[in-house]
């Protein structure tokens, strides 16, 4: 064959599956919009459920979603940071420190919905949090560590080495180096790695179906040990469990829900191309 | 004499990298406000030599050292706090390394490190300081700008500045000019000339006219053994060994 046509032929079949790629994002897009757009409104967004949820608004399970997000990352952000800078710069490169980063990229592996499992093994039924926003925040945390002391890791390590190396020769201390020439280089990295956690968290339904969500909550929570509606579970239950819902009220759901995940990334990716115009090593 | 006295003495000192052995049953004085100069080829443990002397050798999780190191007579690895020890043995890299923060900032860092906050007392340390490595001139109004933005061979004289800052005794060079033009690198060897009136001096170069140029004495490393050292001007007249011979006249290197 003519190597002009070949290439000609081989450079459409790559378009043709890139193409392939973005089609779905589109579609998914464009039906969700398309059928839920109609449904938002001021009271959608901030009113509660009526008519045994064929009415009303979504409020309680905006607010569900934003507690367990809220939660999940109190109590994971410290403790992966945490747990990062120590493996990072701390802990020397033996068989232990391997195991242990091999055990948080594996964690990183399971399924979801064991999360849910060990979650209400622990701390609905062993801790006796029982069914709770703190349960839910608990498991929540859990899942996405894996995420943030990954991406915690890569920003350390991507902090250049003489970095440290000067701030020792200058008579810092070690702790000192790690918090005025290492950390606030490494920041703009975790903050990217736990706004992503934070999209993970406010999607996921497995491990809230186990540990928090309520099918149905006539008025808000009142502390951490009570249940809460999320958007996940509430567009499982208004789209499979309760008939007679109206179309655009679930895509519309839908669209509350993916909106607030794809913000969430849109910040990390503003937050990391800032970061990249900044940096000058 | 007081300025014969010995500011560093070094006594059967080793350094292995696990089973590499890269510095060799090292004796040794350095006299204060001398210029202490360590020339020799790749490998002969020059760099190792320098990084003994502020133990900045620590962070390389392998080594291991033997004998002692004093400072002013004192061990430096059991009679003095290591952050202490940087201090007084300030080092300048082979290449320009200033932090990412304002020529200011890079300044007064060890000082904040010492807990040092007195806007006075910071102030007037950088200007010493910039002033002693000849770059006041050409920063002080901008001296909240970025250090990145300076020139390679303002930057070393901004590392040079930020040594000074911390008012140590001994200034460390790690080839400071192997990465400078010819002009910043004169400009470097003249302030060190003027430096060694307040500190000692010791300075690794792969540059041998510039041992020669700027040294009081001269040592020549090879392979992790000091061959020999003697008074700089005497070693590249007559030297005694002939592999120094050898590698002053450039025979191989």
């Amino acid at each position: 064959m003519n190597p002009r046509l070949a290439q000609k032929i081989a450079f459409a079949v790559l378009l043709l599956a890139t193409l392939l790629v973005v089609l779905p994002v589109l579609v998914i897009l464009l039906i969700i919009v398309g059928k839920g757009a109609s449904a938002i409104s001021w009271d959608f967004l901030f009113s509660m459920p009526r008519d045994g949820m064929t009415a009303g608004g979504i409020f309680p399970a905006i607010l569900g979603t934003l507690y367990l997000v809220l939660g999940a990352i109190i109590f994971a952000v410290p403790l992966g940071v945490m747990a990062a800078v120590y493996l990072v710069e701390y802990s020397s490169d033996n068989w232990l420190s391997r195991l242990v980063k091999l055990s948080i990229v594996n964690l990183a592996g399971v399924p979801s919905v064991v999360y849910g499992l060990f979650g209400l093994g622990i701390f609905v039924t062993f801790f006796g949090f029982g069914a709770s926003i703190l349960s839910g925040s608990l498991t929540l945390g859990i899942m996405i560590l894996p995420v943030i002391i990954t991406s915690a890791r890569e920003a350390l390590e991507s902090v250049p080495r003489h970095f440290r190396t000067v701030s020792l020769s200058l008579g810092a201390s070690r702790w000192q180096t790690i918090r005025h020439s290492v950390l606030p280089h490494a920041l703009p990295g975790i903050l990217t790695g736990m706004i992503l956690g934070l999209g993970r968290v406010a999607g996921e339904t497995a491990p809230i179906l186990f540990t928090v969500a309520a099918f149905y909550l006539p008025r808000l929570p009142q502390s951490v040990f009570d249940q809460t509606m999320a958007l996940p579970y509430h567009l499982y239950v208004i789209s499979t469990q309760v008939p007679g819902i109206a179309e655009n009220v679930r895509y519309g759901t839908a669209l509350v829900l993916l909106t607030l995940v794809l913000l969430l990334n849109l910040a990390a990716i503003l937050i990391r191309s800032r970061f990249r115009k900044k940096k000058k090593w | 004499m007081v300025d014969q006295a010995a500011k560093f003495s070094i006594r059967a000192f080793h350094v292995h990298y696990g089973q590499l052995s890269a510095l060799r049953g090292l004796d040794l004085e350095i006299r204060a406000n001398e210029i202490f100069t360590v020339i020799g080829p790749a490998n002969s443990g020059k760099t190792t030599f320098l990084h003994s002397l502020n133990r900045l050798i620590d962070l390389v999780p392998v080594s291991r050292c033997q004998g002692e190191i004093r400072l002013d007579g004192v061990d430096i690895r059991r009679g003095l706090e290591i952050e202490a020890l940087r201090r007084k043995v300030g080092i300048v890299f082979a290449l320009p390394l200033p932090l990412p923060i304002s020529i200011f900032e890079n300044v007064v860092y060890g000082l904040r490190m010492q807990g040092i906050r007195d806007p006075r007392r910071l102030n007037d340390a950088v200007e010493r300081s910039l002033r002693e490595s000849y770059l006041w001139e050409e920063v002080k109004d901008r001296l909240r700008t970025p250090a990145m933005n300076l020139s390679g061979g303002q930057q070393q004289r901004l590392c040079m500045a930020r040594i000074l800052a911390g008012q140590p005794d001994v200034l460390l060079f790690d080839e400071p000019t192997s990465g400078l033009d010819p002009i910043s690198t004169a400009r470097i060897e003249e302030t060190m000339l003027i430096l060694k009136e307040k500190y000692t001096i010791v300075l690794v170069t792969n540059n041998v006219s510039q041992a020669a140029r700027v040294g009081d004495r001269t040592a020549f490393f090879l392979m992790g053994d000091m061959i020999e050292v003697s008074d700089t001007g005497k070693m590249f007249t007559t030297p005694a060994d002939q592999r120094t011979s050898d590698y002053i006249t450039g025979k191989f290197g």
